[in-house]
């Protein structure tokens, strides 16, 4: 017998979804596979291998600039969560005041500017205040763009919690600064960590803005992976990349679990 | 605004306001002065890097000469990422709708598979696709083993890679505002419909359609605004060739260093950004106060 499909069904949408999904997710894989591969073949399997991996390692230029890059997103993330969660805590609690439209559109500034126009005024203003190009203006570029996608889950824990617990921890005489210290720090955590991780890969995959307001010689990974792109392509490329790959994911799950867990 | 309220809005302040409101406002003015020779600016007035645009001195007369080469860049640019919206959109619709008729339970886990590419590394994902779809790649690999074609195909280095790689990289901004109106439709309209023997088709038409009509337009806006200002697929697919705005900008910081004139292009994609926000911020507004 055949089974009559639901009304709310229409045909080919399915199919275009699966499109969707190959089209989302058959580049990366077929980067993840290849970088496997023990020969550089594209058309034939040489079999398993990690080899790619250890000459990626070994390379002393992709060394420095995974310690740039490490260097660069947990200094740029950490301070953007700081931030993130004071301009949080102002704009959450208590009524509406003047001027919180446009606090609010200057957190998420850094997301409404293209980053190609973000890239240039930085470099244009670095250079005109007298800053040297390298690590450190790297390290606010990013604290700057970090901020909204840091604040964003924080902001979204904040208003979950009721004001009813600092209101009870000040009537057992806790002054503003214990209550915020011991019973709303403590339950905000959970957003901040997220928010935390967010900043962290935001930091770690950004090419434009790095590639515009970085001095000679500080290379970050992505910019390591596009100077050897420019060059040809090599499973040396594969294997970074599907590295780079697992770092997203991994700390996207964790944002996304930490983030969800409940009071 | 209270004191501690101040105090806490302070780094935000500093931060955002010292290092790209400030920064964005410099750029503003260095388009109105004259270049340096080798990069950076001469504090004269000049409002040359706007006329640039549309006229070419000429050599020997010094007359003013309209001329398209600039002009026909923004073109371009509006139509790629005109293109990538309608792509994404064909592709992103049926997506959003399938997601949002799965049952509860499941409807998550499809969210998050869309959601996924967003948080990988936008380089990676755009070299990813030009080691897919380049001459010696698996995918013409494939094709000519399979013997399909004879000569690999050319599809790397050409527009219609560039549009594929804008499709990529923004294709869950279109599927995730629509999956979200969609899954506040009340299904229970298109028994109605249905009952006063309107077909599926009308039915998406002139029912489905209408009502969630701004989750459709937030979506082509999402993919429309970042793919116009596109540096990364446009520069890695286009082979450099085929430039858009944001190569356009980029160049005259690297190579051929007229910074007013890069500054000008910078302040014209900028513009174009921002009144698309704001269509979309009023949208927003509208549907909220309606609702």
């Amino acid at each position: 017998m055949k089974k009559s499909k639901p009304l709310s069904a229409y045909p080919g949408f399915s199919q275009v979804t699966w499109l969707c999904m190959a089209l989302l997710y058959a580049p990366i894989l077929v980067v993840a596979v290849y970088s496997f591969n023990a020969i550089r073949s594209i058309t034939t399997w040489g079999g398993f291998s990690l080899a790619w991996y250890a000459k990626a390692f070994a390379n002393p230029h992709i060394q420095a600039a995974t310690i740039n890059s490490l260097v660069v997103a947990v200094t740029a993330s950490a301070a953007a969560t700081v931030i993130a969660t004071a301009a949080a805590l102002a704009l959450a609690r208590g009524r509406g005041f003047r001027g919180r439209g446009g606090v609010f559109v200057l957190i998420n500034l850094p997301l409404m500017i293209p980053e190609i126009v973000t890239a240039v005024a930085m470099l244009i203003f670095f250079l005109a205040v007298g800053f040297q190009l390298g690590l450190l203006t790297v390290i606010i570029a990013h604290t700057v763009f970090c901020v909204p996608f840091a604040y964003l889950p924080i902001a979204a824990r904040l208003s979950g919690i009721e004001t009813f617990y600092e209101d009870a921890a000040q009537d057992l005489y806790a002054d503003r600064w214990r209550s915020f210290r011991f019973v709303l720090l403590p339950m905000m955590m959970p957003g901040i960590f997220a928010g935390l991780m967010l900043a962290f890969i935001i930091s770690l995959d950004d090419f434009i803005i790095t590639n515009m307001v970085t001095g000679p010689g500080t290379t970050t990974l992505p910019l390591a992976i596009y100077g050897m792109v420019r060059v040809g392509f090599s499973p040396e490329i594969n294997a970074i990349s599907t590295i780079m790959l697992l770092v997203s994911v991994f700390f996207v799950s964790l944002s996304y679990l930490v983030g969800r867990r409940r009071t | 605004m209270t004191r501690a309220r101040l105090l806490l809005l302070s780094p935000t302040l500093a931060m955002i306001g010292f290092f790209l409101l400030l920064p964005v406002a410099l750029m503003a003015v260095y388009s109105f002065l004259s270049p340096g020779t080798y990069g950076g600016v001469e504090w004269l007035l000049s409002f040359d890097a706007y006329i640039q645009f549309f006229f070419e001195r000429d050599f020997l007369t010094d007359e003013l000469v309209f001329h398209t080469s600039y002009l026909s860049i923004y073109f371009r640019s509006f139509v790629q990422a005109l293109a990538a919206t309608v792509i994404c959109l064909l592709i992103g619709f049926p997506t959003a709708y399938f997601i949002a008729t799965r049952p509860p339970a499941t409807r998550s886990a499809w969210v998050l598979l869309v959601t996924v590419p967003y948080w990988v590394n936008l380089l990676i994902r755009t070299v990813s696709m030009l080691f897919v779809i380049r001459d010696e790649g698996p995918l013409n690999g494939a094709l000519t083993a399979v013997g399909i074609v004879d000569a690999p195909l050319r599809i790397a280095y050409t527009d219609f890679a560039i549009a594929l790689g804008l499709v990529y990289s923004y294709l869950p901004f279109m599927v995730l505002p629509i999956y979200a109106a969609i899954e506040r439709f009340d299904f229970s309209l298109m028994e109605a419909a249905c009952d006063l023997y309107a077909g599926r088709w009308t039915i998406l038409r002139r029912i489905i359609l209408p009502t969630v009509k701004p989750g459709v337009v937030a979506g082509c806006l999402l993919v429309f605004i970042p793919s116009l200002g596109a540096y990364i697929a446009p520069d890695l697919l286009g082979g450099g060739k085929n430039l858009m705005i944001g190569n356009l900008v980029a160049l005259q910081f690297q190579g051929s260093r007229n910074w007013p004139f890069g500054a000008a292009a910078a302040v014209l994609l900028l513009s174009v950004v921002l009144v698309a926000l704001t269509v979309l911020a009023r949208r927003r507004a509208l549907s909220s106060a309606g609702n």
